[in-house]
């Protein structure tokens, strides 16, 4: 039984890991530009076709976590480039509906040229050894998984906290009029959160590819609602409870399916959302924070 | 929200339209319609009609997206959870009393038993999704801006969960297939005229103008007397209730209803029409709606042909983009068109 449940710690573990990779790049645009990302989630799906596409070309995996990273990026840049950046100062739920559009077009793009055909995509072999650790085992593709987030998120919190664009970033999320009065680069501030946070989102793809062993061109839809659920559980805009809530929501999610009998495991997503109408109503500005802001 | 000096000029105000007239102008508009619709149904086949219908039903479903979220300003994305719920209640009602038993083993006896008409049946589906739509809107009708719309967005999710999961009900993912075809291009003619009527009606009254005082600056309305938070669920319920019954039609329109027949992607198409028309205009709204459909439908050849499917939404989705670049208050802004105004007798501003 411990090593039932210890398994499933893992498991869950895991899964808050991409969630929370996730939520943290919704977390930071949020707290830019007051803006909520809705076409954040198919970042996950581009990160997934952009590593199915170097594997296929036989590039070594290190070499691909880093390409992954650079292609979410600058697909992050394009994004608010071409369509957020001519819209800042509209009003939140305008902003909102443009998110919207953005993610249709993406995914239906992505179905036209490439077909809603799910490819299958897996690690190398020995990535699905299991490990043992006290008695019980995991697979090497969560213990990895959970560590290169833990390793990438201290790069974050690094940036964030440790460097001058970091304190720009602080800043804007502060007060973007007085950031740009105090000189800061407003634009190329919000371009960096950008560029951050998609890259984060497409390195889940990656992650989320080979842990499930399938993507498709709509993959990113659910994985972006979720990571939304997330930040809500640590606060919409604060990078730490961003990441707490993956985690959080990524154990409770699998506890739930795990713990409780097999038949109520379809209800896994509509679990998920009630927590969050529930959570909106409870504490809308999230478990962790104070109330700062309007949002109910 | 100052009214400006020719709508209140002597003018107009001395020469108050006579109410008989815009109830006859209307009814002729009416009957000009279902002259049209007739045509159709003679000279049209019948695939042709049935896209016409669900058209119909499209635009009506804009109106009613229009009372909940336009004129209120509340940005819901809950209407296809609604459509569902009203598509489902009415489908167990009419589904044919043989088949019931075996497919539907968890209904009640006297459920079971029923194989009710249409008009009852889809009177109920409004009614249950209305019924839901008021203890929803309680709870999430708090939140506000993008909160309210992903709250509403998962409360999609809950509702497909629901109807996925519960096997003996709804018989689970793969849908109640072979509804009775009770429904034809009238009864969606018929819902969109009393649609819209009822939204004209709404609008142009002192509930309407409540309702979007509350939309404009709610603290202000609030101390003109306005019960704010009543007139939010009230406006949320009735665009329930109207989703549920355009629900039920479409269900019985194409005789067969599942989990994902009405998706997210119906409820951004939904937004869609109601952004592009302007929030709260109806005229905006039934004219989106028809472009709307009828672009995605003449680009359906071209996508089989070309094997490009999705090529509908992203041409949807750019033009929504591009909508709010260059015109963000829609078509026809909160208002409706002057000479519409004219026909049916609306008043003010708006």
């Amino acid at each position: 039984m411990t090593q039932y449940v210890f398994q499933q710690v893992i498991n869950g573990l895991a899964l808050g890991s991409l969630y929370a990779l996730l939520a943290i790049g919704f977390s930071m645009i949020y707290g830019i530009v007051r803006l909520i990302n809705f076409a954040h989630g198919d970042l996950v799906m581009i990160g997934g076709f952009a590593t199915l596409a170097l594997v296929s070309a036989g590039v070594p995996w290190p070499v691909i976590l880093v390409f992954v990273l650079c292609v979410g990026a600058m697909a992050g840049i394009a994004i608010e480039t071409v369509v957020f950046r001519p819209m800042r100062g509209a009003d939140q739920v305008t902003g909102f509906i443009a998110t919207l559009a953005v993610s249709i077009a993406i995914q239906n793009s992505t179905l036209m040229a490439l077909s809603g055909q799910p490819r299958n995509f897996s690690f190398p072999a020995f990535m699905r050894q299991r490990i043992d650790i006290a008695g019980s085992s995991a697979s090497l593709t969560d213990l990895t998984i959970i560590g290169l987030t833990l390793l990438l998120i201290g790069g974050l919190f690094l940036i964030v906290y440790r460097t001058k664009m970091g304190q720009a970033m602080r800043a804007t999320a502060e007060n973007l009029t007085a950031a740009r009065l105090m000189g800061v680069a407003v634009n190329r501030t919000i371009m960096t959160a950008f560029a951050i946070g998609s890259a984060l989102a497409a390195v889940a793809g990656l992650f989320w590819g080979g842990k499930f062993g399938q993507i498709d061109p709509l993959m990113g839809f659910e994985p972006g609602l979720k990571a939304f659920v997330a930040c809500v559980i640590g606060g919409v805009g604060s990078i730490g409870g961003a990441m707490l809530g993956g985690y959080i929501l990524g154990l409770a999610e699998i506890l739930f399916v795990g713990l409780l009998p097999q038949e109520y495991s379809g209800y896994r997503d509509t679990f998920v959302f009630l927590l969050l109408i529930v959570i909106l109503l409870v504490r809308p500005s999230g478990l962790f924070i104070r109330q700062t802001e309007e949002r109910a | 929200m100052i009214p400006d000096a020719s709508s209140t000029s002597v003018e107009a105000w001395s020469r108050p339209r006579a109410p008989q007239w815009s109830f006859i102008a209307s009814l002729v508009i009416v009957c000009l319609g279902a002259v049209v619709v007739f045509t159709m149904t003679q000279w049209l086949d019948r695939y042709a009609v049935t896209l016409c219908a669900l058209l119909l039903i499209n635009a009506a479903l804009a109106v009613s997206l229009t009372v909940s979220n336009g004129l209120s300003g509340l940005f819901s994305l809950g209407h296809p959870a609604f459509m569902t719920i009203g598509a489902y209640v009415a489908a167990i009602l009419t589904f044919p009393a043989t088949r019931k038993g075996t497919m539907l083993p968890d209904l009640p006896e006297w459920l079971a038993a029923i194989e009710a008409p249409m008009l009852p049946a889809v009177l109920l589906g409004g009614g249950v999704a209305g019924l839901v739509s008021l203890v929803v809107g309680y709870a999430v009708l708090r939140l506000k801006g993008h909160y309210l719309a992903v709250a509403t967005l998962g409360l999609i999710i809950v509702v497909q969960g629901l109807v996925r999961n519960w096997d003996g009900l709804t018989r689970g993912g793969s849908g109640l297939s072979g509804l009775p075809r009770h429904v034809d291009i009238w009864w969606a003619y018929g819902y969109l005229v009393i649609v819209v009527a009822l939204a004209w009606r709404i609008k142009y009254s002192s509930l309407g103008r409540a309702i979007m005082a509350v939309r404009e600056n709610e603290l202000a309305a609030e101390c003109s007397g306005i019960n704010s938070a009543r007139l939010k669920i009230l406006a949320f319920s009735v665009g329930a209730v109207l989703a549920g019954v355009g629900g039920a039609l479409t269900a019985h329109l194409i005789s067969v209803i599942t989990p994902g027949t009405f998706s997210i992607v119906l409820a951004f198409n939904l937004v869609v029409m109601v952004v592009i028309g302007g929030a709260g205009s109806i005229t905006g709204a039934v004219l989106a709606a028809a472009g709307i459909t009828l672009l995605s439908e003449s680009l359906r050849p071209v996508e089989e042909a070309a094997n490009l499917y999705g090529l509908s939404q992203v041409v949807v989705a750019v033009c929504l983009i591009a909508v709010l670049y260059m015109r963000p208050s829609g078509l026809f802004g909160s208002g409706e068109p002057s000479i519409v105004k004219r026909i049916f007798g609306g008043r003010g501003q708006a």
